[in-house]
């Protein structure tokens, strides 16, 4: 099975509401008017797509007083097009361009951190490259067991301290390893933390600057990781974030529910932040990387009806 | 938390100014700017519809205020709280507690939810407000380490967890349950993995523990910042389970909280709790009114009586409000006063609750290392200096900020603050300060604010905290210290004269920079925090 296939599949749930949601919007043969329009900027709500729903709709409103709007099918590759156009274009995964290349990882209490570290040590590993964590998460309870655990499964390396331990210094230790036993990829875990607390936001600063020092120019990547099933405080946290962290990639988790992500879009037009991956599942693999075109086709997948209607 | 669609509701009401009454026609573009705001709140749309309908019911219908003197955007204010109460409440919930045996609480919820953390803060809040013995249930065998976590947070609190390696999910809780009555115990609480509401084999897991072990309370754990999604998965594990509660977690941070006006309405389950910080500690029974109170920036000054009746010394509260009232004030009870402020939690929480100043908070770094700053300066000080502050030349000052590690500068702020404040407590000894009694006293000083905040203002900063009344003696005090600290100055109203920039920690410069961390346990903080407490001992003889 394909990757396309794979992600649809896995999306599926996701699809349905949209476009079975717009199918049953024109069902009965309704012709596009206002009300329908409205009921669309509804459904679209239900997607976390916020204020972009409005706008969405304007758009597809001013078409339609244009009389470019036939039927179901011109929405439907409207939207589309809309959805595609506010999305990145250039390729998403991460690049190995330094040795190693450090990847610090950021979110909120509870986003999916520590599995997608998990899943992304999996996919580097599995391409044979050697990969290291650090686990700088010395706050929440038992987090460094959770991510050696992985580590374990994973069959990569670990740095990790006890409870309590300055995360700068178990960043700069991870990296300090890396250099010396010529890893390729650090992946650093660090504490959830809500974007409002500013003496934590202070906190990521100061692991950046470590970092920094023992190898200039690290980390080369910052990943926020946002729960998939957020809505709008999403686009805050990726503000808060990347002030002090300054994020060069988010990572969506949890997309498996039913839940949409549709706060990305919102993330992307107010910071231009790109989505690197997407979170589809339980299991080590399930991540993929992010594909813009994949994603807004399996969104609005055309005519296809999916098992859930 | 609150702050956006706090901001997005005023703006709504703010159409309204000058109007007279409410009518059929000036209406509906408030509605719309509400709905708008609900909507971009993540409240569900059909929530949002159903409660921008009732709220012109109530504004346009039988229940319309008759009073002429009450404006336009007052009544539509009113209406829309009386609503937000209607629809997250209307009554207060509370845990069920099994009539014989052990009380057994059930643990729902999506992965990252905060199920752990929660338990643990619940387990914290039995023991220590209801004499309760509970057990923790370690059911969470599929995440990696959730069983040590539970055992860690188990020790911090002195709770047992029970955990048998090797079952399954639904084994374990019941034999936890027997362990629970053998070794009674009388409240079980069990933490279950975080599932996918659509992933049938886990929802059938969760069903069969409820089955086997027949919970008092099955209580469904979720993430405040959730969106949309948040009413079709509470949708799907009401109908697995029968859900007595609901608990948001995440509720210190910026969210703007339309699960929780979404979901009471959609599952009918009440919220009882609400998680609002990293400690332990940080577990809050909900109430409608009083979060209905903080969306609309009307304060929550019954919170902040009730943390004040709390973590403050009755004793000490009452001898400071004492030498307020014989008009001595010096640098000494100023400083004792702040660190009064201070128990009641971070400064930002506790300013978020002052009505009228919620909003203003948004985009403000408070500091409260500012307290700190000013603990320092007057540690430096003599006894002597501290109770005659007048006595404080020239020469002193730059010896006391010497000391301090700050400028001189710093120094003449204090001195300055401190006497507006003496000149403040002057003003509300001729005003004669209030001293009614218990919850009545409570609801009374609530009665008195405006919904829109308006009053407030009129009220003036003195006036309105007077109205906390007796429950909270020296709070009275306390919370005019920050005021003054905030700059408030003479009386003035507190939204006015709110003055951000001391907070922020701008007023002392060179003070600030070094980062900070959440509580480290090094040996060596260890020892710093040691003698930090053994100080704060010594003052406290003084």
């Amino acid at each position: 099975m394909g990757l396309f296939d794979r992600l649809k599949q896995r999306l599926t749930r996701t699809r349905t509401a949209i476009s079975d949601g717009l199918s049953g919007l024109f069902r009965g043969g309704r012709e596009i008017d206002n009300e329908l329009l409205d009921e669309l900027e509804e459904m679209l709500f239900t997607s976390d797509l916020g204020s972009e729903a409005i706008e969405l709709v304007d758009q597809l409103k001013r078409q339609h007083k244009r009389g470019e709007l036939k039927g179901e099918d011109d929405v439907r590759a409207s939207l589309r097009a809309a959805l595609l156009e506010r999305l990145d274009t250039e390729p998403a995964e991460i690049v190995l361009a330094h040795s190693p290349t450090v990847v610090l990882v950021v979110g909120v209490n509870g986003s999916g951190k520590t599995t997608s570290i998990a899943k992304l040590a999996q996919r580097f590993t599995s391409q044979g490259k050697r990969v290291i964590v650090g686990a700088a998460d010395t706050f929440r309870a038992a987090a460094a067991d959770q991510l050696e655990i992985w580590a374990g499964r994973v069959g990569c390396d670990i740095v990790r301290k006890n409870e309590g331990a300055d995360p700068a210094a178990v960043a700069y230790e991870t990296v300090d390893r890396a250099l010396r036993e010529g890893h390729d990829l650090v992946i650093i875990d660090t504490a959830g933390r809500l974007h409002t607390q500013s003496n934590l936001m202070k906190e990521l600063e100061k692991v950046r600057r470590v970092v920094a020092k023992r190898l200039e120019g690290a980390p080369h990547e910052v990943l926020l990781v946002i729960d998939g099933t957020n809505g709008q405080n999403a686009i805050n946290q990726a503000k808060q974030f990347t002030q002090s962290a300054e994020v060069t990639g988010l990572v969506v988790a949890k997309l498996d529910g039913t839940a949409r992500g549709g706060a990305i879009f919102g993330i992307r037009r107010e910071l231009g932040l790109p989505v690197r991956y997407i979170g589809t599942g339980e299991t080590v693999e399930a991540l993929e990387a992010f594909e813009p075109q994949t994603f807004v086709d399996a969104i609005l997948a055309v005519r296809q009806v999916s098992a859930n209607s | 938390m609150f702050q956006s669609l706090t901001q997005r509701l005023s703006g709504a009401f703010d159409r309204f100014r000058g109007e007279k009454e409410l009518t059929e026609s000036n209406i509906e573009e408030g509605l719309r700017d509400v709905r708008r705001a609900l909507l971009d709140a993540d409240v569900h749309f059909q929530v949002a519809k159903d409660f921008v309908d009732s709220v012109r019911e109530r504004a346009l219908g039988q229940a319309k205020i008759a009073d002429k003197g009450v404006s336009a955007s007052d009544q539509f204010v009113a209406a829309v709280h009386h609503e937000l109460v209607e629809l997250m409440g209307p009554e207060d919930a509370r845990l069920q507690m099994a009539k014989s045996g052990p009380t057994v609480i059930l643990m729902a919820g999506l992965q990252g939810a905060g199920k752990t953390t929660t338990c643990a803060k619940l387990a914290r809040l039995l023991v220590t407000k209801h004499a309760k013995r509970p057990l923790l249930v370690a059911a969470d065998v599929k995440r990696p380490a959730a069983v040590e976590q539970l055992r860690v947070l188990g020790r911090k609190l002195n709770v047992p967890v029970f955990h048998q390696e090797g079952l399954g999910p639904a084994d374990v809780c019941e034999r936890g349950v027997a362990h629970a009555r053998a070794q009674g115990n009388d409240v079980v609480i069990l933490d279950t993995a975080g599932r996918l509401h659509v992933d049938d084999e886990l929802m059938d897991e969760v069903a069969e523990i409820a089955r086997r072990t027949s919970p008092d309370d099955q209580i469904l754990v979720v993430d405040s910042m959730t969106g949309q999604d948040a009413v079709r998965s509470a949708q799907e594990f009401h109908s697995r389970l029968s859900l007595t509660g609901v608990i948001l977690t995440k509720f210190d941070g910026d969210a703007r909280g339309g699960a929780a006006l979404s979901l009471k309405k959609v599952t009918g389950c009440p919220i009882l709790f609400l998680g609002t910080g990293e400690k332990i500690e940080d577990l809050d029974a909900f109430s409608a009114e009083r979060v209905a109170g903080r969306i609309l920036g009307m304060g929550d000054v019954v919170g902040l009586v009730e943390a004040a009746q709390d973590k403050i010394d009755e004793t000490e509260a009452q001898a400071q409000y004492e030498r307020l009232v014989m008009g001595s004030f010096t640098l000494e009870d100023m400083l004792a006063q702040l660190r009064m402020i201070q128990n009641l939690g971070p400064l930002k929480k506790v300013m978020g609750m002052l009505p009228g100043v919620g909003q203003q908070l948004d985009n403000l770094d408070i500091d409260d290392k500012h307290i700190k700053r000013i603990e320092a300066l007057c540690t430096s000080m003599t006894a002597r200096e501290r109770l005659q502050p007048d006595l404080i030349d020239m020469g002193r000052r730059r010896r006391i900020a010497r000391g301090a590690g700050q400028d001189v500068g710093a120094v003449n702020q204090l001195l300055k603050q401190w006497k507006q404040m003496k000149q403040l407590m002057k003003v509300m000894k001729k005003m004669g300060m209030g001293a009614g009694m218990g919850s009545k006293a409570k609801r009374a000083a609530l009665e008195g604010f405006s919904p829109s905040g308006e009053l407030a203002a009129d009220l003036g900063g003195g006036g309105m905290l007077d109205k906390l009344g007796g429950a909270a003696r020296g709070l009275g005090g306390a919370a005019k210290g920050l005021g003054s600290m905030m700059g408030l100055g003479g009386g003035g109203g507190l939204p006015e004269g709110f003055d951000p920039s001391m907070l922020a920690g701008g007023g002392v410069p060179g003070a600030r920079g070094k980062s900070a961390t959440r509580k480290a346990t090094s040996a060596r903080d260890k020892d710093k925090q040691k003698a930090k407490n053994k100080q704060k001992r010594k003052n406290r003889r003084k």
